[in-house]
């Protein structure tokens, strides 16, 4: 028997065995009066506020379970009499400074002395005049008063069970108990990821965000529903805005779980620095203009581009952090107004291993299961992933199930975080991916490990893949990638032997020059497991930016129209035509790194960009300055001027996410909805309308009174967005596929069968990185990201917190190299690759691997993509960001 | 520093796992007299558990002690008869003049049984009675 029936104050219910005594109540439509329980947290029992009367007994609600057939009281003389008591308890040593309290008409506490009628206290010792705690503000985002703190644990057990931190606990004794850091630490001396959970289970004013102190009491708050604008996890957040101001964030990934950046990464929107009037370049300098202007002016030049050397010499850029309407009117702009298919964006730099790779062997490029599944893998590889600083609430997520008995195995060159919950840390020699990959099959195969009736009804092309991965012994493996042999057995024999078992990849595959080559390698993998196509398994690639999905979704990308739908396929094009009204171009145009590339070789002459930063983000930044600046036109339409609009020749101020409607697609292909919550600053415009005003200019109808409608219309012309419409949405995301109106969406994909019909193998061969070390050039460079910046840091780089936290770049190096170049702690090094030098601040760390060296790519002034290579990836056209040698001389001072 | 280290490991070789926490807070502080910083960090390292946790636990019970000890022990007494003699009063003079002296450790204790003398104050074992603040401050000052 799994149910247990119980009345709760005369009510039937029926709950399945194990369910607590509140979870019933809940079930029955009772809410009981609670402080330290809170429905994400293992139950604690400390507050003694949920106390109900069961067959006679007191019991704690939130910790005992419902049994059969007993009979629950939760509201009687003698329980309002205890919970008083209780309160009145904890109250004697409460401050009582709702006044002024920034949990005033949302602090848990007050709300119960309210409903239970707490007027005066009876409880005032001597004592309590002795304690004296200072308020605890030493870090940029969290303020603690102890004085407000009701000690109920709940940001000790957050902390502990969700962020898998541990950074606080409680201290002292009696009296002096109170929440604490070990040896009281500020939080930055400590691990804390400054992810702010403690302060969103909160249920008094003791952990409250600095930056809201007296900006607004809850009352006073508009709440605006909307997405965060940094990383693909795409959590849903809540802003709380007064007077056209960001005051707060809340909400997050089930309800209350952020990162760094979605909680405290958004007052950037407010910064002095936004574009707030068109620009126009008069010689070195830039003048204010009217929108009139600036925009016959865009539409001008590029209709004389046009005219005078044919559409493809215009390229544009779209952008990841747009919205999904926003990069289709774009695209649509670029193909139907100007001519061309050169659009394209950033995934080109992260993600386009994936979308060709995956394309071949399932069908689809996008991540095959969702967030949520993680809970239920018992076997989770990461690899290439940073996931806890590129990812936060992934990773979180992939705590948490390692913690449940999941095995982890984590194959990164870098010791990074998620390595220490690691049952198996592989660490191969960065660029040596297909090789540990062909490995694990090659133990599957050798130890029966593999699932031969998925592999024979599903898939395709396994006999060449077989022979192929032959030669890929573990003796072999571990001389290539240096991977002790035994570590591989047992870490393949792992995965091979889970139930559910999931993967997920990200950057450290996808950007070298076999990238397609790492991608197909994990498919293979995954086909011969048969981990495909139920829940919790799949091949997961996490996409960074917040719509990256969606922008490629969307056709911002040279080679498909939007869904993905053939440039090639004459129904295909013969559709878009009928609906644009105009002939698509029908070969495939340049990609981003190409279009730099034609900049230079004069044949390219006029940009596009919107949204984007290719001067911090694209490889070789020397050649896309000499690009830039041989440009005959260039456009920019962006938030902050960075370090790309010096460049233009007209900059357009645009909208950011807090100011707009529209859609973002996170990396689990989550349709979720964005919410404008004011107004753009001064005459800042969003980009859809922007560039419906430039087409008008142009002679072609590109308007839309509401994002809304331009959905309509995608809905009508891309089969996997065929159903979703704002007013779904407003209910919730949408995971895509989803066809119709009717049709509920796609958790995860290939159920019973592949997008492209079977899975197919393909044989992959391991070689050797383009640029390898050597005597010139002995150390290997690897580029990523840090928790606290995005991006080129346009964004985070405004946020006063985030650059305390992490104010510049720095190179990470393994002490013992260190040593023996004389290269010391927080000193200068000068990095120096065949394409340029960067200075940078060391820090000795054994995350990195001897030989290795690695710098955050975030920082415009001393930009890693200075160094890296522009050498490509022969289908997917990904630069090699992952894998450059360059020599390392420190600085004297 | 490394003498500690020494310790710590010592001590922790016999007392592996989170369990023993506390039986080797105990022993380091009989070896060194108090719980250093270090001694915390290096436990919580050793042992792999939280360094908050270790806190926790060391400030929770009352027999460990983070600061070092000074030369001089002195007690007042906080009994409910020194309490009614202005014991606090006492406590707090002491406090003020003392507090940042690295030679003495103030402690409060409860009742030392010669309440006919309350208020106490105990100097390195050697109960003085009928104190008030001043008397207090130079009864220590004479032990130091
Ligand atoms: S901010 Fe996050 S990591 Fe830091 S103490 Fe709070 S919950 Fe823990
Ligand atoms: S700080 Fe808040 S969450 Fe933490 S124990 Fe105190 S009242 Fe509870
Ligand atoms: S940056 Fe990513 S993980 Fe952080 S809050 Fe935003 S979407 Fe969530
Ligand atoms: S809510 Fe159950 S004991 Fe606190
Ligand atoms: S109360 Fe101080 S000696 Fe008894």
């Amino acid at each position: 028997m799994n149910e247990v029936r119980l009345r709760i104050d005369g009510k039937e219910v029926t709950v399945p065995k194990g369910t607590t005594l509140f979870a019933a109540a809940q079930k029955a439509g009772l809410e009981i009066p609670h402080l330290c329980h809170h429905p994400a947290l293992p139950p604690s029992g400390i507050c003694r506020l949920c106390l109900v009367e069961a067959n006679g007994q007191l019991l704690t609600s939130c910790y005992h379970e419902a049994q059969d057939g007993m009979e629950v009281q939760t509201d009687t003389q003698r329980l309002r009499h205890l919970r008083r008591l209780t309160l009145e308890l904890i109250l004697s040593d409460h401050p009582q400074d709702c006044l002024t309290c920034e949990r005033n008409g949302s602090c848990e506490l007050q709300r119960y002395a309210y409903e239970y009628g707490l007027e005066k206290n009876r409880f005032v010792g001597p004592d309590h005049a002795r304690r004296v705690f200072p308020v605890r503000e030493d870090n940029p985002f969290i303020r603690y008063e102890p004085e407000k703190c009701i000690l109920c644990g709940r940001c000790v057990r957050v902390c502990e069970e969700v962020q898998g931190r541990s950074v606080l606990s409680s201290v002292s004794r009696g009296f002096f108990t109170r929440i604490s850091t070990g040896l009281e630490k500020p939080l930055t001396g400590t691990n804390c990821e400054l992810c702010g959970q403690c302060v969103a289970v909160c249920p008094t004013g003791a952990l409250t965000e600095k930056a809201r102190r007296f900006q607004g009491r809850e009352w006073e708050l508009k709440k605006v529903d909307t997405v965060c604008p940094f990383c693909g996890c795409g959590c849903p957040i809540t802003l709380h805005v007064r007077n056209n101001r960001i005051v707060r964030v809340s909400g997050g990934y089930q309800g209350f779980r952020l990162c760094v950046k979605g909680r405290f990464g958004l007052a950037f929107v407010h910064h002095p620095d936004r574009l707030k009037v068109p620009l126009i370049r008069e010689g070195q300098k830039f003048r204010e203009a009217s929108w009139e202007e600036a925009l016959d002016l865009v539409a001008a030049r590029l209709l004389a581009t046009k005219e005078k050397y044919g559409p493809d010499a215009i390229g544009g850029l779209a952008s990841a952090k747009c919205t999904n309407e926003e990069n289709y009117l774009f695209q649509k702009f670029m193909r139907a107004v100007i001519g061309t298919d050169n659009v394209d964006h950033c995934a080109r730099l992260c993600h386009a291993p994936s979308v060709v790779g995956l394309g071949r062997a399932f069908g689809s490029g996008a991540m095959t299961n969702t967030i949520e599944e993680i809970r239920d893998a018992d076997c989770i590889l990461v690899t290439g992933s940073n996931t806890t600083e590129a990812h936060p609430v992934v990773a979180q997520e992939i705590k948490q199930a390692v913690r449940r008995g999941a095995v982890l195995i984590v194959v990164d060159p870098r010791r990074i975080e998620l390595a220490e919950w690691a049952h198996f840390f592989l660490r191969p020699r960065p660029g040596t991916d297909v090789a540990w990959l062909n490995g694990f099959c090659h133990v599957l195969l050798q130890e029966g490990l593999w699932n031969k009736k998925f592999v024979e009804e599903r898939c395709e092309g396994f006999e060449q893949f077989r022979q192929a991965v032959e030669q890929y012994t573990p003796e072999r493996v571990e001389e290539i990638t240096g991977i002790p042999r035994d570590l591989l057995v047992e870490a393949a024999r792992a995965y091979g032997r889970a139930k559910n078992a999931m993967i997920f990849y990200a950057m450290g595959l996808t950007q070298h020059t076999h990238g397609t080559a790492n991608v197909l390698a994990v498919a293979n993998l995954a086909l011969l497991s048969g981990q495909v196509g139920r829940p919790a398994t799949g091949v997961n690639p996490l996409r960074g930016q917040n719509n990256v999905q969606g922008a490629c979704d969307m056709g911002a990308i040279p080679e498909v129209l939007p869904g993905y739908q053939s440039l090639l396929d004459p129904r295909v094009r013969a559709k878009f035509q009928a609906a644009w009204g105009r002939p698509i171009p029908a070969a495939p145009g340049l990609t981003v790194v190409e279009m730099f590339e034609a900049a230079r070789a004069g044949q390219l002459k006029a940009m596009v960009i919107m949204g984007e930063n290719p001067m911090v983000s694209d490889p070789q930044i020397a050649h896309v300055a000499e690009a830039l600046a041989g440009l005959e036109f260039l456009v920019v339409l962006d938030i902050f001027p960075n370090e790309t609009t010096p460049y233009a020749h007209v900059i357009l101020p645009a909208a950011s996410f807090a100011e707009k409607d529209g859609t973002f697609t996170n990396t689990e292909r989550k349709v979720q909805l964005l919410r404008s919550a004011f107004p753009p600053p001064g005459q800042a415009k969003p980009d859809w309308q922007i560039i419906g005003a430039l087409a008008q200019r142009l002679g072609y109808p590109l308007t839309y009174e509401h994002p809304a409608k331009i959905m309509e219309e995608i809905a009508s012309l891309v089969p996997t967005y065929g159903g979703i419409s704002y007013a779904r949405l407003e209910k919730g995301g949408i995971h895509w596929p989803c066809f119709s109106p009717d049709h509920p969406g796609t958790p995860y994909l290939h159920k019973d069968q592949f997008a492209r019909g079977r899975g197919k193998f393909h044989p992959v061969e391991w070689e050797p990185p383009r640029e390898t070390p050597d005597r010139e050039y002995p150390f290997i460079l690897t580029t990523g990201r840090n928790l606290w910046h995005y991006h080129s840091r346009s964004m985070t780089g405004r946020v006063e917190g985030l650059v305390e936290l992490s104010p510049e770049a720095y190179l990470e190096i393994h002490p013992a190299d260190a040593l023996n170049l004389g290269i010391e702690e927080g000193k200068g090094v000068r990095v120096s690759s065949r394409r340029g030098t960067i200075i940078v601040r060391a820090k000795l760390t054994e995350r990195v691997p001897r030989g290795t060296v690695f710098i955050p790519f975030h920082f415009g002034e001393a930009p890693a993509n200075l160094l890296t290579g522009a050498f490509l990836d022969p289908e997917a056209k990904i630069p090699e960001y992952k894998v450059c040698a360059v020599r390392l001389t420190p600085l004297e001072d | 520093m490394s003498d500690m280290n020494q310790v710590v490991d010592r001590i922790i070789a016999r007392h592996p796992g989170e369990k023993n926490l506390i039986p080797a807070l105990q022993e380091i502080q009989g070896e060194l007299g108090y719980l250093p910083e270090l001694a915390l960090e290096a436990v919580a390292q050793r042992l792999k558990i939280p360094l908050s946790r270790v806190y926790g636990v060391a400030t929770f019970y009352a027999q460990f002690r983070l600061t070092k000890p000074g030369e001089h022990l002195v007690q007042v007494c906080r009994g409910t008869a020194c309490h009614v003699r202005g014991s606090q009063v006492i406590q707090e003079a002491l406090a003020r003049e003392f507090g940042g002296d690295g030679r003495v450790s103030l402690e409060e204790v409860r009742c030392v049984g010669c309440c006919s003398l309350a208020p106490v104050v105990v100097v390195d074992g050697r109960p003085f009675g009928r104190l008030d603040p001043q008397k207090a401050v130079s009864v220590v000052r004479g032990a130091l």
